[in-house]
């Protein structure tokens, strides 16, 4: 079993998975490696980090010195390709032409999806984060608690390589002995943002990203993940012993072809693939799953892109991973008799509660960082530090529900053109003094940057537009969007707290901090962490999938995306996504074992 | 954060990083802008590209004078460093204001109005180019324009490319995008400095 073009498909898979990146690379992963026959179809092309990742190349070799334009959205070397908030031939609209209505939806039609461009932050839901209803009467409670989870927490962060320090926070968990690798050194910057966030009572920790800071240990890992399965043992000791260690170089977001970091395809598809009971159809843009007499899935319709052509392939188990909304498009596109307002959606809850993570910065110039001695920042490519929600006990108090962390950015970073624009603008003038300086503020500069919990609302959802279609004549999405004042109060409250810390260091905010909520907000769909639109429950009535991600209506459906999330708190969803697949992936493995799939 | 941009972004754009993965290109150019004549969204990554190579250039040779002049003005040559024109800043500000996206477009008719001005002041004042004039007379016309807006973006745009080059890195004494063996972190000298210790 390999990569394969269509023609090549087998008659019939144990499972289809719709997506290659966390939810689809977890879920093959974990099927494959227990036997399992797995056809993964990604709408994107083949991608390949070992070849396709400019490590090293400097602003100088790119297009525009490699600043961000409307094809490469986060700059030129950015991984992601065929990606962005905008494509080419696959519209989507707003129900609403006000701008704060509006919800960008990010795309990455490329195998690995955008597990190649993320930023490795991964952190684990605490107890609270799975109860919320409970504490504050607000959103939805989980059908499951931390303890369901927490398991599978330790097997993803063994599997992917996670860094961080046990802290013992409240609703910040640790990971079992033994499962983290050790946290890289605080760079300077980042030491004198937790110095005076102490003062302010606004802790600093270690952040936990998925960066080896040393090489997995093969020898004892793959036993503890496949207990009892050699086979998948000696896959897995393989591939661990082929992912290198940090160079401590690069931004994380170009990729990593040393396979230091987690992507998808550096992490979860090699040993699947190994399997050899994985095939992979690229190019494969999935409209419809198609329901049997009995009701049951038996299979997508695809188009494969490269010819137009229509297929089809047939599976026992249909797992939708294609992101939140692109499951959820899929999902309310395959219509029939039986589902009339869509697959699975007996509830009529498909597409609702769609949520996005609160985001707001704000950036400050430090004069203690001025003319500070060169030294190499560049660190694991990303955060080594963040503040996890510290007010827990002032829930009630604040104005607004739930809490966020904070990630913040400091240093001698690899010069750009946005950033040394802007350090032009700020020192003023021109000339050898100019330069002068340019010398004396760079790498005194901070950004923090707050990532907050947005509560689910009813006026935030997703349906089929009635006029849109692709290129591909795929009816599109519509998108409804609305911030509550939780959202916005909570933004607010970020950029008070950032200014507050920017003034405890001595510095400067750079403008103000933004006071209206609805400015100071990101727009939905910014900060690219959509989950939500077929959220688990206990309830099949106000639900779309139970606790294993499997659908009410048609049991042998699953969806392991961000969808099934019932709230999204302030902890970045791939981790949890990912432990969530890996879930129900054994769920399915023991379910088609007892010949009830 | 540092990675600060532009006059008309919204205040969060302007503050966001590529460390924290946010985009720079602003919100209304997302929205407006078609993908049509630019690179695309799958270029060859791995290549190295020079001024020239995607989209026509647009500076005439009348117009890279006075461009030149303008560049070695905000970055002149020192002891660390050579001046901006030397290591193809020009080059790189006609690229950018030759690109096909909307938000290029608004900077090629402000550099290019801006560097007609200039040289419309330089005959004013002085009755020639502005290229001939003297380090103090260049100034002269800078100083009454330092503040407008085509001096500033002109002055972002020179000293984006400047630093951005190997010989802007050095002067700034960038020293990462090595690899390493170990991250040590912070010396103490800097520990030191910064009361950390």
């Amino acid at each position: 079993m390999a990569m394969i073009r269509p023609d090549a498909l087998k008659k019939e898979y144990d499972v289809i998975v719709v997506g290659s990146g966390a939810a689809g690379g977890q879920t093959a992963y974990t099927l494959t490696m227990d036997g399992a026959k797995v056809l993964m179809l990604e709408a994107g092309r083949n991608y390949v980090p070992e070849t396709e990742t400019p490590m090293f190349h400097t602003p100088d070799q790119a297009p525009l010195r490699g600043t961000s334009t409307p094809d490469k959205e986060f700059g030129f070397y950015d991984s992601t390709v065929d990606g962005g908030w905008e494509m080419p031939g696959e519209p989507y609209s707003s129900a609403s032409a006000d701008p704060e209505q509006r919800f960008w939806w990010w795309r990455a039609r490329m195998l690995g999806g955008r597990t190649n461009h993320w930023g490795r932050i991964s952190l684990r839901n605490g107890p609270y984060d799975f109860k919320p209803h409970s504490r504050d009467g607000l959103g939805f409670d989980w059908p499951i608690d931390y303890g369901d989870v927490a398991p599978y927490y330790d097997k993803v962060e063994m599997l992917i390589g996670v860094y961080g320090d046990n802290d013992g926070m409240e609703n910040t968990p640790n990971s079992s002995p033994g499962v983290l690798l050790p946290p890289p050194k605080a760079r300077a910057g980042e030491l004198l943002i937790r110095q005076r966030a102490k003062k302010l009572g606004v802790p600093v920790i270690a952040a936990h990203r998925a960066v080896l800071t040393q090489k997995l240990d093969h020898t004892r890992l793959p036993k503890l993940l496949h207990p009892g399965n050699e086979r998948a043992q000696q896959i897995l000791a393989q591939h661990m012993r082929d992912r290198a260690a940090c160079f401590w170089a690069t931004d994380c977001g170009r990729g990593c072809s040393i396979r230091a970091t987690y992507q998808s395809t550096t992490v979860h598809l090699p040993p699947a693939m190994s399997t050899g009971n994985l095939d992979i159809v690229t190019q494969a843009m999935v409209r419809e799953v198609e329901l049997d007499k009995r009701g049951l899935a038996s299979g997508v319709v695809f188009i494969d892109k490269a010819s137009g052509q229509e297929h089809r392939a047939k599976a026992r188990v249909i797992v939708l991973a294609a992101s939140a909304c692109e499951s959820v498009r899929i999902m309310l596109n395959s219509k029939s008799t039986r589902f009339p307002q869509g697959l699975a959606n007996s509830s009529g809850k498909l597409g609702k509660y769609l949520m996005d993570t609160v985001g707001s910065p704000v950036s400050g110039q430090i004069p203690m960082l001025e003319n500070l001695p060169p030294q190499n920042e560049d660190g694991a490519g990303g955060i080594h530090v963040y503040s996890p929600w510290w007010l827990y006990k002032d829930a009630g108090k604040l104005g607004f529900a739930r809490g966020y962390h904070i990630e913040m950015g400091s240093g001698r970073r690899m010069p750009s053109v946005g950033s040394m624009g802007s350090m032009a603008s700020f020192a003023g003038g021109y000339g050898r003094k100019l330069k002068e300086d340019m010398r004396r503020y760079y790498g005194s500069f901070i950004g923090l940057s707050g990532r907050g919990e947005m509560i689910p609302n009813e006026n935030s959802y997703c349906e089929i537009d009635p006029g849109g279609k692709d290129k591909w004549g795929i009816p599109t999405l519509r998108f409804h969007w609305k911030w509550s004042d939780h959202e916005t109060r909570q933004a607010v409250h970020m950029q008070k707290t950032f200014a507050a810390i920017i003034a405890e260091m001595g510095g400067k905010v750079m403008g103000k901090p933004e006071l209206d909520g609805r400015k100071a907000i990101a727009p939905g769909g910014f900060i690219i962490h959509e989950i939500g639109g077929a959220i688990m429950g206990s309830d099949p009535k106000t639900s779309v999938v139970n606790q294993w991600l499997q659908s009410w209506d048609v049991k042998n459906l699953f969806v392991t995306d961000g969808a099934p999330f019932p709230s999204n708190a302030d902890k970045n969803p791939t981790l949890t996504i990912m432990a969530l697949a890996w879930r129900s992936a054994d769920y399915m493995l023991q379910a088609m074992k007892r010949r009830e799939l | 954060m540092y990675e600060l941009d532009r006059r008309t972004a919204i205040k969060w754009v302007l503050a966001a990083s590529a460390a924290l993965r946010l985009p720079s290109a602003s919100f209304d150019a997302l929205a407006a802008a078609p993908t049509a004549q630019g690179y695309g969204k799958d270029p060859n990554l791995m290549k190295a590209y020079a001024a020239g190579d995607l989209w026509p250039l647009t500076l005439t040779k009348e117009q890279r004078v006075t461009a030149t002049a303008l560049c070695d003005l905000i970055i002149p040559a020192d002891d660390t460093s050579p001046a901006a024109s030397s290591v193809g800043v020009v080059d790189f500000i006609d690229e950018w204001i030759s690109a096909p996206y909307p938000e290029h477009a608004v900077d090629r008719k402000t550099v290019l109005d801006g560097l007609s001005q200039v040289e419309t002041e330089a005959q004013r004042r002085f009755n020639t180019t502005f290229a001939k004039l003297s380090t103090q007379q260049m100034s002269t016309i800078a100083d009454a324009i330092v503040t407008e807006p085509f001096f500033v973006r002109y002055r972002a745009l020179t000293a984006g490319g400047f630093y951005t080059t190997p010989v802007g890195v050095r002067d700034l004494k960038y020293v990462g995008n090595v690899a390493m063996t170990t991250f040590e972190g912070p010396t103490q000298d800097v520990l030191k400095r910064l009361g950390l210790v």
